[in-house]
């Protein structure tokens, strides 16, 4: 073929499907990409295929009998999605919780928030091409955490470990020396994965500058967590409504300016730091006595609805529950922060190659199980 | 924290602006006629000392004898809320115009509740189902879903 044949040769865009099961997507969900050549030019995201039904569930469960179906949403973090639930009952019946409880409460949401963006940025290296090296290093770590959360319920993955009016038993004596343990031995841990990526050249080269969110289009969105924190929005609700105790411990809120990929990545190992942080002052400044309220076990709440939300590892999870004065919730809305972080994606990728989709895509951070609920 | 925003005071400057535009008000609610909410919206969100840009979530209730679509509004400015809420009573074809042309991040979470709830939000740019099948019965959070 002649120079001038090819330069007439007709081009036309081509719809490329990743998933529903595709090693990229974290889950059953599927982006139906409109490509010129190599180039991304429309994306439409698909979801829908773990939808469970469960706002419909929470209409037919009990008040306390609705929180081990928390534990499905976010599956990553199941201990911050029981905390946002008991937050939202709590504020509808004006429950409240013994200052132990609250320690406890706190020290297993900022643990979550470690395992959390252990798998965040495992799974994020991994798009980038760093086939597994990087994950196994998070996941050992992750590990150490999921021990402790063993120790305290039972569980690995569904803890189910929040109750409304404080948490369902007190931690075992062997846990604090634990977690002491664990919290020195991920201070080391962060700095040594420091060294090992900071400044890598080939993540740099793949991250920074790629699928950038601005302010405004992260404001507009609705988008919460580190990806808006990256983009330069300061809201972390630990500060900005500041529930449970969090008003007692001194931490940070690292933001960053560009909105890029690295940005995100950076976000989520400084938060990881100023985890650390809280959790250090939780376990010298934890008091004795009872961890639960005296709580009736079939709940009736007045007539009436309560939104409560927190800093889940993720961003903004709230609950909206409406009550009808019956043992279980009238209306059960969760304001899901991975399908909201979704919402930008479109416009993140737009312009930027297959190879950028899969690592911009990584970096959101998303569970499916959140999205389709 | 976040402060949540007096509705009564806010009524009081929208009826001033949009006469006969609400129905209600209550302590941290504005209860909106669902005709002029496009208008309110656009009114909280780009007057200055209101400032509400950041759309929080919208969700419905089924009431029985109505519908209830109920907005939370945030600033990230003036880090203060609103709950915005309309009615419709119209059971086989609910409608209450989209605010998507206002919050980009309405987009998703309108089909959503179209797809739940089945409240046909006017004016969105591309209202199908979210999670379920086209050709699925009914929508299933509403009250007499399956009954």
């Amino acid at each position: 073929m002649t120079t001038s044949e090819m330069m007439t040769l007709k081009t036309e865009p081509f719809v490329l499907n990743f998933g529903p099961v595709h090693p990229s997507t974290h889950g059953v969900y599927r982006m139906r990409a409109t490509l010129d050549g190599e180039v991304v030019i429309d994306l439409e995201p698909v979801v829908g295929y773990l939808h469970r039904g469960i706002e419909k569930l929470a209409e037919e469960r009990t008040y306390g009998g609705f929180i081990p179906l928390t534990d499905r949403l976010d599956y990553i973090s199941p201990m911050s999605n029981n905390l946002a639930y008991c937050l939202a009952v709590e504020k509808l019946t004006g429950i409240k919780i013994p200052e132990r409880g609250e320690y406890l409460r706190v020290i297993m949401a900022e643990l979550q928030r470690l395992a959390n963006h252990c798998v965040a940025v495992g799974s994020f290296l991994n798009d980038a091409g760093a086939y597994f090296t990087p994950f196994m290093y998070t996941f050992r770590e992750r590990e150490k955490i999921v021990d402790l959360f063993d120790m305290v319920c039972g569980q690995r993955l569904t803890y189910n470990y929040m109750r409304i009016g404080g948490v369902s038993q007190d931690i075992p004596e062997e846990f604090l020396p634990a977690l002491i343990k664990v919290i020195e031995r991920l201070t080391i841990f962060i700095e040594e994965y420091e060294t090992l990526l900071k400044e890598n050249e080939i993540l740099l080269a793949r991250s920074k500058g790629v699928g950038i969110l601005t302010r405004e289009m992260a404001i507009d969105c609705g988008i919460s967590g580190p990806v808006a924190r990256a983009s330069g929005v300061n809201r972390d609700l630990r500060k900005a409504d500041s529930y449970s105790i969090y008003d007692r411990f001194e931490f940070d809120v690292p933001t960053c300016e560009t909105g890029d990929c690295y940005d995100r990545y950076r976000v989520r190992i400084e938060e990881m730091r100023q985890s650390l942080r809280i959790l250090s002052q939780a376990v010298k400044d934890i008091p004795g006595g009872p961890v639960k309220a005296e709580v009736p076990h079939l709940i009736r709440p007045p007539v009436g609805e309560a939104y409560g939300h927190l800093e889940a590892p993720k961003g903004e999870l709230g609950f909206y529950v409406v009550s009808d004065n019956s043992i279980a919730p009238y209306r059960c809305h969760i304001r899901p922060t991975s399908l909201i972080n979704l919402s930008a994606l479109r416009d993140m990728v737009k312009g930027w190659k297959v190879a950028d989709l899969i690592i911009i895509f990584g970096s959101i951070d998303i569970t499916m199980g959140e999205v389709d609920r | 924290m976040t402060v949540a925003l007096s509705g009564k005071d806010i009524a009081v400057q929208i009826e001033e602006k949009f006469p006969g535009s609400l129905e209600d008000s209550g302590k941290d609610y504005l209860l909106v006629k669902s005709d002029s909410l496009p208008v309110i919206a656009e009114y909280l969100k780009n007057t200055d000392s209101l400032n509400f840009d950041y759309f929080n979530f919208v969700t419905a209730v089924d009431y029985y004898s109505y519908f209830e679509v109920v907005y939370r509004l945030d600033s990230t400015e003036h880090n203060h809320s609103i709950v915005l809420k309309t009615r419709c009573y119209d059971r086989d074809v609910p409608t209450v115009p989209s605010l998507a042309g206002v919050w980009q991040g309405a987009n998703f979470q309108e089909r959503e509740v179209y797809d739940l709830m089945g409240i046909q939000f006017e004016g969105h740019p591309n209202l199908k189902r979210m999670f379920l099948w086209d050709g699925f019965p009914g929508h299933p959070l509403r009250k007499d879903w399956n009954k």
